[in-house]
């Protein structure tokens, strides 16, 4: 899983009819000092997060659809958490 | 899954017999920005996208569960047509920019609508 920012929101009329009525965000993934890790991705809503939200993202298909509850449908991304801390050990990390 | 806009269409005559009757088309990854980025790429296309349109494509396992009942042997799949992204500039790292409309065909030359021009022969 990724921690990521909302960054935005998709608007898509002609979608694939799996996705239709959740929200399709646009996510940067994050390092832990908050700095832009890589390019955007698009997941689609499974917490109601909102742009600016820091987020929980997976990035794998089978727990994607489980989260928004659309199996057999073409998702690979799903925000599934709000990130309230983030806690590294000192020493260890 | 991830932004891209479609750049342009590809035709294999000679193809694994689950890929016939799919379209494949090119497809330019895009950032949070709509810029660029990355290499490009052949994805099979569920929409109807057309030359210069914004789209968001899957990929994995899940490009092919899109086609259900069909499964072609196809990794990346355009699963929708963007018509704008709604950002809000303030909560946003990166200075706002004014998305791509879909009709804006950046890096085509010409083609009309959807419809991506056949190759001429």
């Amino acid at each position: 899983m990724l921690i990521g920012r909302v960054v935005g929101e998709l608007v898509a009329t002609h979608k694939h009819p799996s996705h239709e009525g959740a929200k399709i965000l646009l996510v940067q993934p994050l390092n832990l000092d908050g700095s832009d890790r890589g390019d955007a991705v698009v997941a689609l809503d499974a917490v109601d997060a909102g742009v600016g939200d820091q987020v929980l993202v997976t990035t794998e298909g089978f727990s994607a659809m489980t989260a928004v509850g659309r199996t057999q449908s073409p998702i690979d991304m799903a925000v599934i958490g709000f990130i309230d801390h983030v806690e590294l050990v000192p020493g260890v990390s | 899954m991830q932004l891209g806009r479609v750049v342009g269409c590809v035709w294999a005559t000679v193809k694994d017999s689950g890929l016939e009757g799919y379209r494949m088309l090119l497809v330019q990854p895009l950032d949070s920005d709509l810029r660029d980025t990355g290499k490009r790429l052949v994805c099979t296309d569920w929409t109807g996208a057309g030359a210069g349109e914004m789209v968001y494509w899957v990929r994995g396992r899940e490009a092919s569960i899109a086609f259900l009942p069909g499964q072609p042997p196809s990794d990346a799949t355009i699963v929708g047509i963007v018509d704008f992204v709604h950002r809000a500039a303030a909560k946003t790292s990166k200075p706002a920019r004014q998305p791509e409309r879909s009709h804006d065909r950046k890096g085509v030359a010409s083609s009309p609508g959807r419809n991506i021009a056949p190759p001429e022969n």
